[in-house]
């Protein structure tokens, strides 16, 4: 990695992994093609000739070398240094955190790392969620696990030069040299024990310019918070019910608001009736926008009340005439084709089908704006507020610099809060009717309504011989992913790419990778545009993707009469990947007995710069009500800043996975959604969570990688392969029991 | 319009409202009481479990009329004072939050729980429908096991 402020040049990433492809594509082109590939359906690398190779072992692919954390890094590196860190008077160190906070705990992962430099208590370090601020450019959009990875470097660097001018100033004040000076529990000590708090040097170091001691961050032999396990900066806060959501927040005067929606998808109002909604005390407004009815009152009960008053018709929309049949028909013929012939070898075929998912977040979507004349200022949770302050001025007719949007905690997220539309819905009312309001969604409403994990469907071929894998061919088809959401603009500015296919095709390449090595290697997506609405889902396309190859190996290992684990543990490129199944395998008892119905089974992924393993057990002997009893995980990110807080993004990254592959999606009939809240969109409960949960991660190695989305794909494909095992069936459609 | 008196965290209250309005939002709206959260309106996902004399209920389906004369505790009014309840201790213990916003249904209902069972098994806790999107059940288990041992 190039230091802090350099650029980082993507070749020099192939360096570290020692694989330098063997044939005739140097790695230049290599990034090129896969960065700037050529066709909108084609994603991943392709363009060999398939026939052409004996080569063992596979060559990296593109997101080893490049991947999706680096692009936002190099874009998110020219504006780090105007992220602001402050000390108060009062001994306070107030880090403005351009990112968002939807559970995965990067808040206090952030004051972890701004304590360690300082050497503030822990307790002394607020770290608060910026306003959406232009000039922090790209450096403000929380997305692909890259929260860490983006912010490792800077933050650091601005708390240990911010501790530089804290000594310079308490040598100033006493007379003596800077570096006989050291920092304690929020102080300056001298060598004859005398101390001075940050608070008490806050104003003589603001006027510091240039700090005679190292700004340098500290060697991490040096560590005394970084990889200590640490509990949530904002846990008491939460478990008291003082911990205050967008719709906790008390804005004087703002209307409870809530939409009649259609009964389609992207439906549209033709006309609506709505003299019994006025008539009910405390209706205030009623208010055509795009997506429907607004009802705004002086309490959500009335606000509710009216809007089941309103009688609406509506037009249908888009999606009418769209099933899950023809979606998954459309899909079907989709996927490109396979390229080895599978008539002239020994091979494998499998092919799969994933149900769409909605993000559900237990914090339904809402915002609270206030919209007047000359300025507007908006709350909400939010992981790209720049991009939504510029539509949010677009749709207001202000100019941006007059519209602040203020960045609140989110009550979960999973890539749902990469979009805006509850703000813009807010805005819009808050402007028609000159008055503030506090916009909510109902559950239904999240439901039928939401952005969706796209339904996908995979075609995966290994052509093998000798017990050696020749090929392995992936072709996914996957219903449009709306990323727009900023992501295109930010490959632009990290100058990975200049122009380019698709944004979904792009991120594809970005991401996606085999661990095998499996010979040649093609990896290919199509996306079919589909007239409902989607978005990225914690992630992305490697969950599905992971899972289908995770079974296709299971399968390949049993066909070869191999042991599950010791195939792989030959067949992977890796050895940190190595190393996490073999902690699993120890750790989880992998092979031991189990009673008819049950199973263990196995999955492993890396992406992020990170590698994991989830080995499970599953007790199946209801095949319609299985529980994943059992679940051993290790995870490798590199350097954990926080290993209490890494575990449990790897714990929920368990239970979605648990969800998905086994019960929880939503179907689409005839234009509309069909399920509508968690009684019918079954997200897993505590009687489907195992008992018994062992996360271990590994010793600390290098920088830290990305770890929110690293839980789910592994373990999808270990429940995956456990269900399988345990009844005996080979699961080609998820969720296995829809 | 009647008006329905009870107590709400040992405070006497007393709102205005018709008859089949939502607790929730008499909490919510009328009260100012945030701690109980909606996620459904429906009582499916339990994030707004508050405890009426004593027992679990989700505000969000009782009627205020239901409420007449009753107690009501929520979140904010499990702790005494600054001395937080055993669960809360467990679960800052066990640091089960992620984004939080189900926890306070998650510590009423095992609460509730551990007032008619000192000692729960699996089973009972299983038997708790709260939704957790984060997905913090693993750790949820072990907090209530804590506190039950502390109680």
């Amino acid at each position: 990695m190039a230091s802090a402020g350099g650029r980082i040049d993507p070749a020099d990433k192939s360096d570290e992994r020692s694989e330098e492809p063997k044939r005739g594509i140097g790695r230049r082109r290599f990034l090129t093609f896969a960065i700037a590939a050529p066709t909108l359906a084609v994603g991943g690398y392709v363009g060999y000739d398939a026939t052409d190779a004996e080569a063992l072992p596979s060559l990296p692919q593109p997101a080893d070398l490049l991947d999706l954390g680096d692009v936002i890094t190099l874009a998110s590196r020219p504006t780090a240094w105007t992220m602001a860190l402050r000390v108060e008077t009062d001994g306070t160190v107030v880090f403005e955190l351009p990112r968002a906070e939807s559970g995965q705990g990067i808040t206090t992962a952030v004051a972890m790392l701004v304590a360690e430099e300082l050497d503030a208590k822990l307790s002394d370090v607020r770290v608060e969620l910026a306003d959406a601020t232009p000039g922090l450019l790209w450096n403000q959009f929380t997305g692909g696990s890259t929260g860490m990875r983006t912010l490792w470097e800077p933050v650091r660097q601005i708390a240990a030069a911010t501790r530089g001018r804290l000594v310079t100033a308490a040598a100033k004040r006493w007379g003596v040299e800077a570096s006989a000076l050291t920092t304690r529990d929020s102080a300056v000590v001298a060598a004859d024990g005398r101390t001075l708090g940050f608070g008490a040097l806050a104003v003589e170091a603001a006027a510091t310019t240039a700090a005679p001691v190292t700004g340098l961050p500290k060697d991490a032999k040096n560590y005394k918070l970084i990889g200590t396990p640490t509990g949530r900066v904002d846990a008491r806060d939460i478990v008291t019910g003082k911990a205050k959501y967008t719709m906790d927040i008390e804005v004087e005067g703002a209307l409870a608001t809530v939409v009649a929606r259609p009964p389609t998808i992207r439906g549209a109002v033709v006309s609506v009736d709505d003299t019994a909604a006025r008539a009910i005390r405390g209706v205030v407004a009623v208010t055509r926008i795009d997506s429907g009815v607004a009802v705004s009152a002086t309490s959500f009960d009335v606000a509710l009340k009216a809007r089941d008053a309103l009688k609406v018709t509506w037009k249908d929309g888009p999606a009418v005439g769209l099933s899950d049949t023809n979606v998954r028909s459309k899909l079907r013929s989709a996927v490109a084709p396979l390229v080895v012939p599978g008539l002239l070898s020994s091979h494998l075929d499998a092919e799969f089908d994933f149900a769409f998912v909605p993000h559900a977040p237990m914090e339904v979507l809402n915002a609270v704006a206030d919209v007047r004349a000359d300025r507007a200022e908006v709350w909400f949770p939010c992981q790209s507020p720049i991009v939504a302050q510029n539509e949010i001025a677009r749709v207001v007719g202000l100019p941006v610099d007059k519209v602040t949007v203020h960045v609140t905690r989110a009550g979960g997220s999973f890539g749902r809060r990469l979009f805006w539309d509850p703000a813009l819905e807010a805005a819009a009312v808050s402007k028609k009717i000159g008055k503030p309001v506090r916009l909510m969604w109902t559950r239904q409403d999240d439901t039928k309504h939401g952005r969706m994990r796209p339904a996908s469907h995979h075609k995966i071929r290994a052509t093998h011989l000798l017990g050696d894998v020749q090929a392995f061919e992936h072709r996914m088809a996957a219903v449009e992913t709306d990323l727009k959401h900023g992501f295109g603009e930010i490959v632009s500015a990290s100058g990975a790419a200049v122009s380019g296919p698709a944004d979904g095709l792009l991120f594809f390449g970005l991401s996606a990778t085999c661990p095998y090595n499996f010979g040649v290697v093609t990896q290919v997506l199509s996306e079919v545009p589909m007239p409902v609405p989607t978005g990225s889902w914690r992630s992305v396309y490697s969950a599905n993707l992971r899972t289908a190859e995770e079974i296709v190996v299971d399968e390949l290992a049993a066909k070869l009469g191999r042991d599950p684990v010791k195939f792989r543990t030959q067949m992977l490129k890796s050895a940190r990947v190595k190393a996490v199944l073999a902690k699993v395998a120890a750790e989880g008892q992998w092979g031991k007995a189990m009673p008819a119905g049950w199973a263990q089974g196995v999955g492993v992924h890396e992406e992020y710069r990170s590698a994991t393993a989830c080995l499970v057990e599953i007790d199946a002997r209801d095949p319609k009500a299985p529980r994943v009893t059992r679940a051993t995980i290790a995870v490798d990110v590199g350097l954990p800043v926080n290993p209490t807080g890494l575990k449990a993004q790897m714990m929920g990254g368990l239970m979605d996975a648990i969800s998905t592959v086994l019960q929880a999606g939503v179907h689409i009939d005839d234009g509309r959604v069909r399920e509508g809240s968690y009684a019918d969109f079954r997200y897993a409960r505590q009687k489907q969570a195992p008992i018994k949960l062992d996360v271990f991660v590994m010793p600390p190695s290098g920088r830290p990688g990305g770890a929110g989305e690293l839980g789910v794909p592994a373990a999808a494909a270990a429940v995956a392969n456990a269900y399988a095992r345990a009844t005996r069936t080979r699961p080609r459609s998820f969720p296995i029991n829809f | 319009m009647p008006t329905y008196r009870f107590s709400v965290n040992g405070e006497q209250v007393a709102v205005d409202v018709p008859a089949d309005t939502p607790l929730l939002w008499v909490l919510r709206d009328h009260l100012g009481i945030t701690g109980p959260k909606y996620g459904c309106g429906v009582g499916v996902c339990k994030a707004c479990t508050s405890h009426m004399d004593g027992s679990a209920v989700t505000p969000c389906t009782v009627p205020v009329s239901d409420c007449q004369g009753r107690k009501v505790t929520t979140i904010e009014g499990l702790a005494d004072g600054d001395d937080l309840h055993p669960v809360q201790e467990a679960w800052l213990t066990e640091d089960v939050a992620q984004c939080g916003f189900c926890q306070p249904g998650q510590i009423m209902a095992a609460a509730a729980l551990l007032k008619k069972t000192k000692s729960p098994t699996d089973a009972e806790i299983d038997a708790i429908e709260n939704v957790c999107r984060c997905g913090t059940y693993c750790r949820i288990r072990d907090a209530i096991k804590r506190a039950a041992a502390a109680m």
